[in-house]
């Protein structure tokens, strides 16, 4: 029984299956939306109202020609999109949806599983740069380097304000925080401004407006995936899919009290936080326009980041007098 | 660790070809070199060979943004060729279409920024209000890109009261969705942080490098040909020339804006005061031997047209000198020093009409990339003796 509640966990939710659909789930509802806010259509035809049309566009890439250029590194250049995948599929896997009990921690769910899970959410950073720096092209390695400055912009605020609600809670495991924020849901609102930190920080992740300078089509072409073609490009927008669901599901977790609730009203709650979630990221994408690499920087230094320490500091105060 | 980035001539942010070249010093450029003539039609030979009111036709056909500024400055120069004087509601209609081009200009070139900065929402929302002015010129015309009104002597449509109420109304609309997009451009903390401080260019640069239009306005310099050297009507109409100080993109946004609010009070004085009468007068066919530069001020800044006749039905010669054309000194000193984010930006700013600016071929060698100026015999002299080694090819060959 075990092993089948394991396979099925790895296979249809949250494991693979899942994951593909959910994750192209997740971008037509992002495009629909960025298009509804921009006075657009957006997908129509592919399905009702067009949320077939992520998967359409899969495949349409899947089967279109596949370049490496002469130059690049074929073995890093074949290997990274597939490892991208893995990586944040992995990630999925240590959401506490199901499959988990607070008192017995497991595989995928254990003491320090909030470290884990912030740690593979940067390694699909590093697959981009490498990506970007193995084509060879000049337009991926100006794409390749911005990924990494924009790196050392953001990654300090987004782990500092993640772990500010682990600090209150007083705990490392996702499940934990998620049940502690759940039986006191008003000590979660002081995690406010930190929500808010960690949303533009993961927009940052993301890449997305107004954080899309590795890939502004304007200034550098495709940026790191400009050589990108066929299947390698399509399981690349495949991973950047899975990550933006991961990623909000990471926030919905630690900030919005996780999913409770066994398979299907867990699947409910996963569903209904993670598209919030989603859709103050597209609110944020619709609403700004692109800045530059040394404007992240600055602006991840000079206000994210004391910002985040001040949250910090006044979490601990907070911790002090509670207990 | 310096290396050249080629920008064009096929790039997503260009939209015609071009080649910029920029050598980059990490994120920031150290030079700029701009490289013409991909896209070189000939109009000017053409022009040679068609008649006065055939031209008219080619004119149009320089540009698809500024198509009535070519058209009317070109026509502009015959009728002064020809002697003739076009009736006051020709020229009140045809100064309304320029305008109202210069309307539907303006509101592309906002949209164009936001793109090109990512701002696509406003891209998407300018682009939405563009279509009004589209739809009035349509109504005016019958055609949204080449209006077609211009005639030596006139204008070829008349106004009736129904249309002019129609531009009325729409004009309101416009009126206020430009005031929020005024609002919105200048003021949206992410799209001001791409636009301030980019694209530097001082008065005394501005001024130095002969830049025209909206380029140098936003440096601080009120030159306009509408106000300093009024062609057709403008002398009795009101308006004010929008400047700007900062000398920055952000700038030449704020000088495009102000120059809408005032097209819209323009376009309303001109309808509001149009005097009755016949709106053409029948033109020559040929001009007298002379010659003559004819200006005006395009959306783009000031476009000339100098017109020599030799007393037959067409042309000597044509020359036409776009305000893109004049920009370009000015684009590459804006962007030295700049971040290569900023190209883009920089570049759009000038509101580029690639094709309106191609007057020459560049010939370069494959192998050595050395440039060479060909003359047309040379050039007949090299194909000759290519040739003369091949086959000479027959159309099809009989088996047998």
């Amino acid at each position: 029984m075990a092993t089948l509640k394991t396979l099925a966990y790895l296979i249809l939710y949250p494991g693979l299956l899942f994951i593909f659909f959910y994750s192209t789930f997740a971008e037509w509802y992002d495009r629909k939306l960025y298009a509804r806010l921009q006075n657009r259509m957006g997908p129509t035809h592919t399905g009702r109202a067009g949320v077939l049309q992520p998967i359409a566009d899969f495949i349409k890439l899947m089967s279109k020609e596949d370049i490496v250029p002469e130059r690049a590194d074929r073995g890093m250049f074949r290997a990274l999109p597939a490892f991208g995948l893995a990586i944040v599929s992995a990630g999925m896997l240590l959401l506490p949806v199901w499959n988990y009990s607070l008192s017995n921690p497991s595989a995928t769910s254990f003491s320090g599983d909030i470290v884990v899970l912030l740690y593979i959410l940067s390694l699909p950073t590093f697959i981009f740069f490498l990506a970007g720096w193995s084509s060879t092209n000049l337009f991926s390695t100006v794409g390749a380097t911005r990924v990494l400055t924009m790196l050392f912009g953001y990654e300090v605020p987004l782990f500092l304000t993640v772990l500010t609600p682990a600090v209150l809670a007083n705990s490392w495991r996702l499940a934990e925080i998620a049940a502690f924020y759940r039986h006191h849901p008003w000590l979660a609102l002081l995690n406010i401004p930190a929500f808010l930190i960690a949303l533009i920080c993961v927009q940052a992740k993301l890449e997305r407006t107004p954080f899309d300078i590795p890939h502004a089509e304007t200034e550098i072409v495709g940026g790191t995936f400009t050589e990108y073609s066929g299947k390698k490009l399509a399981l690349f927008r495949l991973m950047m899919d899975v990550e933006l669901v991961v990623a909000a599901g990471l926030l919905a977790t630690v900030f919005l009290g996780g999913f409770p609730g066994g398979l299907l009203p867990g699947l409910i709650n996963f569903i209904i936080k993670t598209l919030l979630v989603i859709f103050l990221l597209c609110l944020l994408r619709a609403t700004t326009s692109r800045i530059r690499v040394d404007q992240v920087i600055s602006l991840s230094w000079r206000y994210l980041a004391p910002l985040a320490v001040i949250q910090l500091l006044v979490i601990i105060l907070i911790k002090g007098l509670i207990s | 660790m310096s290396f050249q980035i080629p920008i064009g001539p096929q790039h997503p942010a260009l939209k015609e070809p071009v080649g910029v070249r920029v050598t980059v010093d990490g994120e920031i450029i150290r030079e700029a070199d701009l490289r013409l003539g991909y896209n070189h039609r000939g109009v000017e030979k053409l022009a040679e060979q068609k008649t006065w009111t055939q031209n008219i036709y080619l004119m149009e056909r320089i540009c698809g943004i500024c198509s009535h500024s070519h058209a009317t400055c070109y026509v502009q120069g015959v009728e002064k060729l020809m002697e003739i004087e076009p009736p006051k509601r020709g020229l009140y209609i045809r100064i309304l279409v320029s305008e109202l081009e210069r309307v539907h200009s303006h509101l592309l070139w906002l949209g164009v920024a936001g793109h090109e900065a990512g701002f696509d929402s406003f891209f998407m929302y300018v682009w939405r209000d563009r279509e009004i002015v589209m739809d009035i010129l349509e109504t005016i015309s019958g055609n949204r890109v080449h209006y077609a009104i211009n005639a030596i002597g006139g204008v070829r449509r008349d106004l009736d009261e129904l249309q002019i109420k129609h531009i009325l109304d729409s004009l309101e609309v416009l009126r206020q969705r430009s005031a929020y997009y005024e609002k919105l451009g200048t003021t949206e903390p992410s799209f001001v942080a791409r636009l301030a401080g980019v694209g530097y260019l001082s008065r005394e640069d501005a001024i130095e490098l002969c830049a025209v239009g909206p380029t140098l306005r936003a440096s601080g310099v009120p030159m306009d040909v509408r106000k300093d050297d009024p062609y057709a009507v403008y002398d009795e109409v009101p308006f004010e020339v929008c400047t700007a100080d900062s000398c920055d993109v952000l700038g030449r946004t704020v000088v495009r804006i102000k120059e809408l609010l005032q097209s819209y009070n323009i376009i309303e004085f001109l309808l509001k005061n149009l005097p009755a009468g016949p709106i053409s007068v029948r033109a020559p066919r040929r001009a007298k031997p002379n010659e003559v530069v004819s200006r005006y001020e395009a959306p783009r800044g000031e476009n000339i047209h100098y017109i020599k006749s030799n007393g037959s039905d067409k042309p000597e010669r044509l020359k036409v000198r776009a305000p893109t054309l004049a920009n370009y000194a000015a684009t590459i000193k804006m962007l030295k020093n700049g971040f290569i984010a900023d190209v883009p930006l920089i570049f759009a700013a000038i509101d580029p009409c690639i094709c309106c600016a191609e007057r020459s071929v560049a010939i370069v060698d494959a192998r050595t990339a050395q440039e060479r100026i060909v003359t047309m015999s040379s050039l007949r002299e090299l194909s000759l003796k290519t040739a003369k080694h091949q086959a000479r090819k027959r159309e099809a060959e009989w088996p047998l």
